[in-house]
């Protein structure tokens, strides 16, 4: 019997609370709101709440938990990334474009969720239009990170891990181009998971970079993310890059019985890149990272080093590739069908202009005008088609350190969560600490981070793994192993309400 | 210098809106005449999120085109986007092919004008891609503002470009009505030019005689109409030339033809220099084609027209202007086999007459197109076969014709029979006529034993006239001079 | 690489932005991102197939079937100004 309070319990648990009919979803998602009221205004991790909704959301929850009609997540809080579209609801992408913008439908893992009678806490706060590393873009505020606010929290998908950090929500989704749902867990504390491009359905998550977006989960744990995955993964078709494959339970998956039980993870070779370990690598960071593939290797996994050679050039590769994109996909909000257009204007063009221009913060409008100088012509050969073709390489080299092992280990970020603002005047630094989440999207691979200790000012370390393709069990498996010879994952930051 | 020495450069790019019932990368429908943007669906208002999925029937459609003009169906074709802003393309980017097309070269071989100076002509096509269309921008005055109606957004298009094969407005036009006939023929789009499913653009440029090099080109943007199509760019070359031999010169660019006033003008809106920065559109994964499949639809082609055209002149030995002229649409060339086949093909020549004579003249006159006729194949064919037999007479014919056009009887015998229109023959019934005629009418029958052959044919004339029409001319002939004793 | 001040305002009329109020300053932001993006010009990359997806699979296509009955209410509801079915802009001049 645990004497934690029942907001920082697992998602398992809250489950049994509710089929035990110990709480019913009202109480609980009422739990979470309340939370939300008083703890938000300090994290600012929370865009759009709509108690009155949320609330008739948990009563169907009931209803269904009343006639036994339960699934995994029937009566569950959870909180969205303002990234997917929730019908009827404010969809905003954390843009003053869309901040008028009422979906008139819902995205597929929203539908998906919504079957499995999830609850919806509210949208949640991240970089405008998914762009950034901080959260600080954010047309509502910067996110502030729970474990030292005045810090970040982390981006594109600051206000999920927040929140959840924060247990203002026990569960919630994310979207990660290159690395918006790892860094953002990783600063926060908690496990954060980005599948295998194409496992989730990208119908109604507003794009960024096509070709490199990816739905994700995060949790506190290895266990709240399988569950969380689970009901977000299935095939669409009306995403054509959806694939078509049956759906795994990775919840059951994990708990997989093990042979021998000191040595769970034995047979399970963990490749290490020597390039995710340079030698101008914080020592906190590396101590932390290496302790925790100590206790890799402890619960039987073995270690090899191998190369990744041109994952170097990930950074620029990814950038331009989805500044491209983005420059392509943001061209939809013209302020002709929806969302913001400007108050007063000349002509046609300038109609177009000024709208994009106040709907757009610095940070997007740059990215626009980087990718369209990318695909320009003059530029395409020398910049796109060039960042095609290092992306081959740079999956290719995945596929050769596959070869000789299952996972591939290595610190989330080569830095923690930084000073709010202290990286504004300078956006290409913060680009450069996407520098180990970066190749995974590139190569469309899963990964996962997942706590393992914290710097000297407190603020948390994450680890990535990165699997091959349709490895998220694996991923999880030995994520959850980890957890459950280690406590990383249940420390909790010292959230409270802030000084009126 | 005079007109004669310039040479006439024309390349079309024509869009053949595909007969799909969705539209080309969504769910919505693509019924015509709908109200605004009733069938506009998520994905063609380009709403933040939604996703495009490829509709496979506009993929058949075009791997029909390139089996139908011998052109290689590509194994892999990718979609582009191409990027510009315009209030009536939603999400500020056209999907479309512009690297790897679908079809990829090909050939087309048409008929320029008609009768003696008549003339083959085999044009090159460079390819075909699958694309979406555009919405509408309507100009009437909302408080000064533009109406935008996307239910033609997404459409599925074919944009089938040629070579610059062409050197007049009449070989231009003649290519188009090609492939308008062959797009209907293989039943890919229904060529309805009103409601905009075929719509040509003409490049146009002219050079010396002789020269290599082809001149600066024009495009005519937007042309419905085949006659619109050939006086755009007779307009179009008339200027061009006048322009360059008053020492002008003139940019690329593009016009529109205005068909009131006969007139090409630069179009207004196009103030940069457009930077379209294509690039492969993320959304969608290549178009990959398997061999299968293109031979699971080659299975489902029908007889092409070049290919029906010459079993026309081989098997029912018709000229070639009559075999082109019958399969000069799909409607055609089937009423035609329809009535051969029910006539036998000994008499396919006498079908042919028939529909390029009294048929078509009466459709012409009725304005109809051959498949809403009221005379079926099958009706004509009946008329055809007593002519053959010696029944009725061609004149009479004409009148069970009529009769069958106002739908007056069912079949030709019908008629024939109930207003008693079949031919006599009978020579007893003849000579009665005759010793009648010749009793009534003594002054003629003096005035041609004096010599005057005229009178003996008013005397065939009356004699025809005494039996309604329905008596042998020829028996007449030959009875009443031998009645006449010459 | 480094871009020059009317390369920006083309950039910007391109993408429909407004020309920003200090061209000088953008445009040494994205100077420096081309600093970062100008290593890529490092690798040799003269045989290599780009790679546009990270599944290079073919494209699923969908049967051609009318599935969507769209609200036309709902969709002119969040425009910015419709009227009559239509979404008005200012005026377009071909």
């Amino acid at each position: 019997m645990t004497l934690s309070p029942i907001f920082d319990a697992p998602v398992s648990v809250l489950r049994r609370a509710l089929d035990e009919k110990e709480i019913s979803s009202i109480e609980l998602t009422g739990l979470f709101l309340d939370r939300i009221e008083a703890l938000d205004p300090g994290l600012n991790a929370f865009i759009t709440v709509d108690r009155e909704r949320t609330l008739a959301e948990a009563r169907a929850a009931d209803e269904r938990i009343a006639r036994n009609e339960t699934k995994p997540l029937t009566g569950i809080p959870l909180a969205y990334k303002d990234v997917f579209c929730t019908e009827g609801m404010l969809t905003t992408c954390a843009s003053k474009m869309l901040s008028n913008f009422v979906s008139p439908y819902d995205a597929h893992v929203v539908s998906l969720l919504k079957q499995a009678g999830a609850v919806n806490l509210g949208k949640t706060n991240m970089d405008e239009c998914a762009m950034g590393s901080s959260s600080e873009t954010s047309y509502y505020g910067p996110v502030n990170n729970p474990w030292e606010p005045g810090h970040v929290a982390g981006g594109s998908s600051g206000g999920s891990a927040a929140a959840v950090a924060a247990r203002l929500a026990p569960i919630a989704t994310g979207s990660d181009t290159g690395g918006s749902v790892r860094q953002p867990a990783a600063f926060c504390g908690i496990t954060g998971i980005k599948p295998t491009y194409g496992l989730v359905s990208r119908y109604g998550m507003i794009a960024y970079a096509s070709s490199l977006d990816q739905g994700g989960a995060f949790g506190a744990s290895a266990e709240d993310c399988a569950l969380l995955l689970s009901a977000m993964t299935g095939f669409d078709p009306r995403d054509s890059t959806s694939l078509d494959r049956p759906t795994e339970n990775y919840a059951a998956a994990i708990e997989a019985p093990v042979s021998d039980a000191a040595r769970p993870l034995a047979g399970l070779t963990i490749g290490i890149p020597k390039e995710f370990f340079p030698d101008e690598m914080g020592s906190e960071i590396r101590a932390a990272v290496e302790e925790a593939l100590a206790q890799y290797r402890a619960l039987g996994a073995s270690l090899r080093d191998i190369d990744l050679p041109n994952a170097r050039l990930a950074i620029p590769v990814c950038y331009v590739i989805a500044m491209a994109e983005a420059s392509s996909n943001l061209s939809r909000f013209d302020g002709v069908r929806y969302g913001h257009r400007a108050a007063e204007y000349a002509d046609l063009v300038d109609m177009y202009c000024k709208s994009r221009s106040e709907g757009f913060g610095a940070e997007v409008q740059r990215r626009i005008l980087a990718g369209t100088f990318v695909l320009s012509h003059g530029y395409y050969d020398a910049y796109y088609l060039q960042a095609q073709k290092l992306r081959r390489l740079i999956a290719g080299d995945f596929q050769r350190a596959f070869a000789g092992c299952d996972l591939i280990a290595g610190p989330t970020s080569p830095v923690t969560a930084w000073v709010l603002g202290s990286m504004s005047d300078d956006p290409v630094q913060m680009y450069l600490a996407d520098i180990y989440t970066t190749p995974v999207n590139l190569a469309g691979l899963p990964g996962l981070s997942h706590p393992c200790g914290f710097d000297a000012a407190g603020l948390p370390i994450g680890l990535q793994l990165i699997g091959n393709y349709f490895s998220e069990a694996r991923l999880l498996t030995a994520t959850h192993r980890f957890q459950q010879a280690t406590d990383w994952h249940l420390r909790r930051p010292p959230v409270s309400a802030p000084a009126a | 210098m005079s007109r004669s020495d310039w040479e006439v450069v024309i390349g079309l790019e024509i869009h053949a809106q595909l007969s799909t019932s969705s539209k080309i990368f969504s769910g919505a429908s693509t019924a015509f005449g709908a109200q605004p943007n009733v069938q506009a669906c998520a994905e063609d208002i380009a709403l933040p999120g939604v996703l495009p999925v490829l509709n496979r029937g506009a993929v058949e459609r075009a791997i029909r085109f390139g089996l139908a003009l011998g052109s290689r169906i590509a194994p892999k074709s990718v979609f582009e986007r191409k990027n510009y802003f315009y209030p009536d393309l939603p999400a500020g980017y056209q999907v479309s092919q512009l690297e790897l097309p679908v079809v990829q070269g090909g050939t087309i071989t048409i008929r320029v004008g008609e009768g003696e100076g008549a003339y083959e002509k085999t044009i090159r096509l460079t390819r075909a891609h699958l694309e979406e269309d555009a919405g509408k921008s309507l100009h009437e005055d909302f408080h000064g503002m533009s109406g935008i109606d996307l239910n033609r957004a997404g459409m599925p298009l074919l944009e089938i470009v040629s070579e610059p094969d062409m050197r007049s407005s009449a070989e231009a036009a003649a290519y188009a009505r090609a492939i308008h006939a062959l797009v209907r023929w293989i039943d890919i789009c229904d060529g309805n030019m009103q409601e905009g499913s075929f719509r040509c653009d003409a490049n146009v440029s002219v050079r010396r005689k002789g020269a290599e090099a082809f001149g600066t080109r024009r495009e005519i943007k937007n042309l419905n109409s085949f006659r619109f199509l050939q006086q755009a760019i007779d307009f179009e070359v008339a200027w061009q030339i006048e322009t360059l031999e008053d020492g002008g010169r003139f940019e690329q660019s593009t016009v529109l033809f205005d068909p009131a006033t006969g007139q090409t003008r630069m179009m207004r809106s196009k103030e940069d220099a457009h930077d379209y920065r294509y690039f492969p559109d993320p959304n969608l994964l290549p178009l990959m084609i398997e061999p299968e499949w293109i031979e699971r639809v080659r299975a489902t082609m029908p007889e092409l027209p070049m290919a029906m055209k010459a079993r026309f002149e081989r098997e029912f030995g018709l000229s070639a202007q009559d075999a082109a002229a019958l399969i000069a649409s799909r409607e055609m060339a089937d009423y035609f086999s329809a009535v051969v086949a029910a006539t036998g093909a000994e008499h396919a020549k006498l079908c042919a007459n028939w529909m390029m004579g009294e048929l078509a003249a009466r459709l012409n006159r009725a304005g109809l197109e051959i498949d809403a006729a009221p005379v079926s194949g099958a009706q004509l064919a009946g008329l055809l076969l007593r002519i053959a037999d010696g029944s009725i007479s061609n004149a009479i014919a004409r009148q069970v014709f009529e009769a069958l056009w106002n739908g007056e009887g069912t079949d030709a015998d019908e008629i024939i029979e109930r207003l008693g229109l079949k031919q006599v023959t009978d020579s007893g019934a003849i000579e009665a006529m005759i010793e009648e005629v010749i009793a009534a009418n003594p002054k003629s029958v003096e005035e041609f034993r004096g010599g005057k052959e005229k009178a003996f044919n008013a005397l065939v004339g009356q004699v025809m006239k005494a039996s309604r029409g329905k008596a042998n001319p020829a028996r007449v002939n030959e009875l009443m001079r031998r009645r006449l004793g010459t | 690489m480094s871009l020059s001040n009317e390369q920006v305002v083309h950039l910007a009329r391109l993408a429909r932005l407004s020309i920003p109020e200090d061209v000088n300053v953008t445009r040494k932001q994205l100077d420096s991102i081309f600093v970062l993006v100008s290593q890529m010009q490092t690798v040799d990359t003269t045989d290599v197939e780009p790679m546009s997806h990270p599944q290079e699979l073919a494209a699923r296509m969908r049967e051609d079937v009318v599935t969507e009955t769209p609200c036309l209410a709902a969709f002119q509801a969040i425009a910015p100004q419709a009227e009559a079915g239509l979404y008005l802009v200012p005026k377009v001049i071909e």
